[in-house]
């Protein structure tokens, strides 16, 4: 199999990334990576059960001031884009959430009072399920920026098979942290305003970052007709359907990916899978 | 006059929240409405906003290099901890807008520049004057704009006098869902009886108590399986957080989804709006 990164997203949350994600990863034969990149979320776990093997802490570089060494010039303060590190008269307040890890504020102090020092923000997590090698992160609570674990995952990224990535809801930072570099997206939609709405709005943010796409709609049947007229307009191809069927609604309340109790399904997703493979390898 | 902030929040997407909120906000007869949701906003669709005033959201810079003054040197390449530079290029979607290579740079070669990010509006609609916003595509710094949009929502209470904010928020528990969350009165989670949803349930319920927010609960679709909705009931029972409505699964709220109204505007005596009135009197009760 050649090597290929494939990642699933979908602008409006809910619309179905982790069933279409999921059920293509276990309708194939060959060993396949999985990057459940939803690290403020992670759902794709509860489907795939795997056996953890490794748990890594993730971490960002944060400022920490001796404040014997500093004279309280107020150049880091002024550097920091991110507002994470003030300067008061006789105080240095830094705001670690806030801390992108840039170390500017380290380069800049000339009175060499800033180090940087470790704070964890999350985990990743390794394991293995059948033939599919998962890796998913989970950012504590509380924390703002999932973009750090999201990098941290995305290094597990390994050439030689097919890497299927599980993106976030929305179309900001962590959505583009997620797609970037995939060599095709699949864009899971539904057929509804809100639906639609949300995946014009990934369609602009594929085409920006110059990545090729295809719609799958999940819930045919409910809602109207619409989404089908813009793939059509747009000449997005729409490469899968799957209906609105409570057994479908229900395996995945139960966190079973329905391809397993629906087997005829098996061979769409991994038809689905070849097709998209087989435009990128050929 | 003590004015009250409803956040709506999920922690999974998909569960409701928008049309969770568009029915509140029917109830609650007019509000000011803060769609917080700014990558993915949804609202604007069922509301139908007349925007009344736009302003530009110019959330991060972004480097520079000039080329005539480069010296090749390597320096800013190096420096850079988010591998933003390569072949002495910016590429714009990995550069966070630090400064850190333009500070580094000898021939004073890189600058940042602001980059426009989103815009936020101020609208009215026929359930309140609405603040929202939209990030442009692939833009960065979503938290920072969803305080704007939270700060214009109080500007229009000082202007209207009206004593209730609704709060749509995105899904998630990262920087925009806080964004949209603190310093509000009640957090209203809706969540739905999936083994999905009831583990995002449990993750944004940590996340409040970073916040110090009261939680609501709402379980949407709860008929899609009972035995999930007991496990939420149970949990939340342990908790000690209320639930404060139970809505069941029905066609009627995707039919006011593609009318563009709420439900309750749609259809009022469904059973969706029936419960989520129930639902709406329970809130206020809270506050």
């Amino acid at each position: 199999m050649c090597d290929v990164i494939i990642s699933v997203a979908s602008g409006k949350g809910g619309t179905g990334k982790t069933t279409v994600a999921v059920n293509m990863a276990l309708s194939l034969k060959e060993p396949v990576q999985f990057l459940d990149c939803d690290v403020e979320e992670p759902n794709a776990h509860l489907f795939l059960h795997p056996l953890i093997s490794q748990v890594k802490p993730v971490f960002i570089p944060v400022p920490k001031v001796d404040e014997s060494l500093c004279d309280f010039c107020g150049k880091c303060g002024e550097f920091c884009q991110f507002h994470a590190i003030a300067v008061v008269p006789k105080k240095v307040i830094v705001f670690p959430e806030l801390c992108h890890g840039c170390g500017g504020c380290h380069l800049i102090c000339p009175s060499k009072a800033i180090v940087e020092e470790n704070r964890q923000i999350g985990v990743i997590k390794l394991g293995q399920a059948n033939h599919i090698q998962l890796a998913y992160g989970e950012i504590n609570p509380g924390e703002p920026m999932p973009g750090p674990i999201i990098r941290e995952l995305k290094k597990h990224t390994e050439s030689g098979g097919a890497t299927i990535i599980d993106a976030p809801p929305g179309t900001s930072c962590p959505v583009i942290e997620s797609v970037y570099g995939s060599d095709y997206c699949v864009i899971v939609t539904e057929p509804t305003p809100f639906g639609l709405h949300d995946m014009k709005l990934m369609v602009d943010v594929l085409r920006r970052m110059e990545i090729p796409f295809g719609a799958v709609v999940n819930r045919a049947g409910v809602g109207d007709e619409k989404v089908y007229d813009y793939c059509q307009a747009e000449g997005i191809p729409v490469l899968l359907k799957i209906p609105f069927e409570r057994r479908i609604a229900e395996a995945y309340s139960r966190g079973v990916a329905f391809t397993q109790i629906m087997h005829e399904w098996g061979e769409r997703f991994s038809s689905l899978f070849s097709i998209i493979a087989g435009g990128i390898c050929r | 006059m003590q004015v009250k902030q409803i956040a709506v929040v999920s922690g999974k997407g998909g569960t409701g929240k928008t049309s969770v909120l568009a029915s509140f906000a029917t109830l609650a007869g007019r509000s000011v409405i803060a769609d917080c949701d700014v990558d993915a906003a949804t609202l604007h669709l069922l509301l139908d906003p007349k925007i009344i005033s736009r302003q530009e959201f110019k959330g991060s810079k972004l480097a520079s290099i000039d080329p005539d003054r480069c010296a090749n040197c390597d320096l800013c390449e190096n420096a850079c901890r988010y591998g933003a530079i390569s072949e002495l290029k910016v590429d714009p979607i990995l550069c966070e807008g630090c400064g850190v290579c333009a500070h580094i740079c000898p021939e004073g070669a890189i600058s940042l520049e602001e980059r426009l990010s989103g815009y936020a509006y101020i609208s009215e609609t026929r359930l309140g004057p609405m603040s929202h916003a939209q990030l442009q595509a692939a833009e960065t710094n979503s938290g920072k704009l969803v305080s704007i949009v939270r700060y214009n929502a109080r500007k229009l209470v000082e202007k209207t006098n009206l004593e209730l904010i609704l709060i749509d928020g995105p899904p998630g528990i990262g920087c925009p869902v806080i964004a949209s969350m603190t310093g509000t009165d009640i957090a209203l989670i809706v969540t739905e009886p999936t083994l999905s949803g009831l583990y995002d349930l449990e993750r944004i319920l940590d996340l409040r108590g970073h916040l110090g927010v009261t939680p609501l609960v709402i379980v949407n679709m709860y008929d899609i399986n009972r035995e999930n909705t007991q496990t939420i009931l149970e949990y939340c029972q342990r908790q000690k957080i209320e639930i404060v409505g139970m809505i069941p699964f029905d066609p009627t709220v995707t039919e006011a989804m593609v009318a563009c109204r709420s439900v309750i505007e749609h259809s009022p005596d469904c059973d969706a709006s029936k419960a989520m009135e129930t639902a709406w009197k329970a809130v206020l009760q809270r506050i």
